[in-house]
């Protein structure tokens, strides 16, 4: 499947806007992205392992958040995963 | 560092915070990162609008719903165009990046452009440049504007009892 970075990250994966893996599930396609591209970690996760609250995952355009499995949602090849920091703010 | 973008798309987002006044309005810039001389240029090609999801305190907050930010993406990456940076106005207030915005800013590398609005009438518009590796030292760099056969548009300080004490 297909996981699409974001600008600000794409430094960690070699300048590629996307990056191809091999996964059967949402949770091994970021698995797999860690794995290839190690400074993706700190940038996804928070020191014990959470998601940072602030990283949106799209399993094409649904909020993985609302999958019923979540996580463990199944992927097919045709899939695309967006990791998506959030843009908000004020004044 | 610098923010360059045609007079059109200016004038589109800083009339984006007319239209929506007293509320905030809010979009996305898509375009190109240059380097010019070692600097980085944040190239905006376009300023696509974006719906304000914070309806229970639009005055002084915005929020992109994510699924919208993937769309504008997904569109930008069909046009050869990356998301460069983001803009939003402070209804009655300066254009300044305030804490919440620097809170809520994870978008390293990207221009975050803030119009201020004052009685539905768009005055200053200044740019940061959302700096640093990581979140642990991220900050805002003032950010040049260049708008596209002029230098210099009119940028003024805002006042300095108006500036987060935090530096930018």
């Amino acid at each position: 499947m297909t996981i699409e970075i974001p600008t600000p990250l794409r430094v960690y994966a070699g300048n590629q806007s996307a990056v191809t893996v091999e996964a059967k599930t949402v949770a091994e396609a970021l698995s797999a992205l860690t794995a290839q591209y190690p400074d993706f970690q700190k940038h996804l996760y928070t020191p014990d392992g959470k998601l940072r609250s602030f990283v949106n995952l799209y399993l094409n355009d649904e909020d993985v958040r609302y999958l019923p499995k979540r996580e463990e949602t199944e992927v097919k090849d045709s899939d695309a995963l967006s990791i998506i920091p959030s843009i908000a703010g004020g004044c | 560092m610098t923010l360059r973008l045609s007079q059109q798309v200016y004038d589109a987002l800083r009339q984006h915070g007319e239209e929506t006044y007293p509320h905030e309005c809010c979009g996305v810039l898509l375009g190109r990162f240059l380097s010019e001389d070692g600097a980085p240029v944040n190239e905006v090609e376009d300023a696509i609008r974006a719906g304000n999801t914070r309806t229970d305190s639009a005055h002084n907050r915005y929020h992109i719903a994510p699924q919208e930010l993937v769309k504008i993406q997904r569109t930008g990456r069909e046009r050869g165009l990356d998301i460069v940076g983001f803009y939003h106005s402070h209804p009655d207030h300066p254009a300044q990046w305030s804490q919440t915005d620097f809170a809520e800013a994870h978008w390293l590398a990207c221009s975050y452009v803030i119009t201020a609005v004052e009685k539905g009438a768009a005055r200053q518009t200044n740019s940061f440049l959302l700096a640093g590796t990581t979140e642990d030292d991220k900050r805002f760099e003032n950010q040049r504007i260049e708008i596209l056969g002029q230098l210099d548009p009119g940028l003024e300080v805002s006042p300095a009892s108006s500036i987060p004490k935090k530096s930018v």
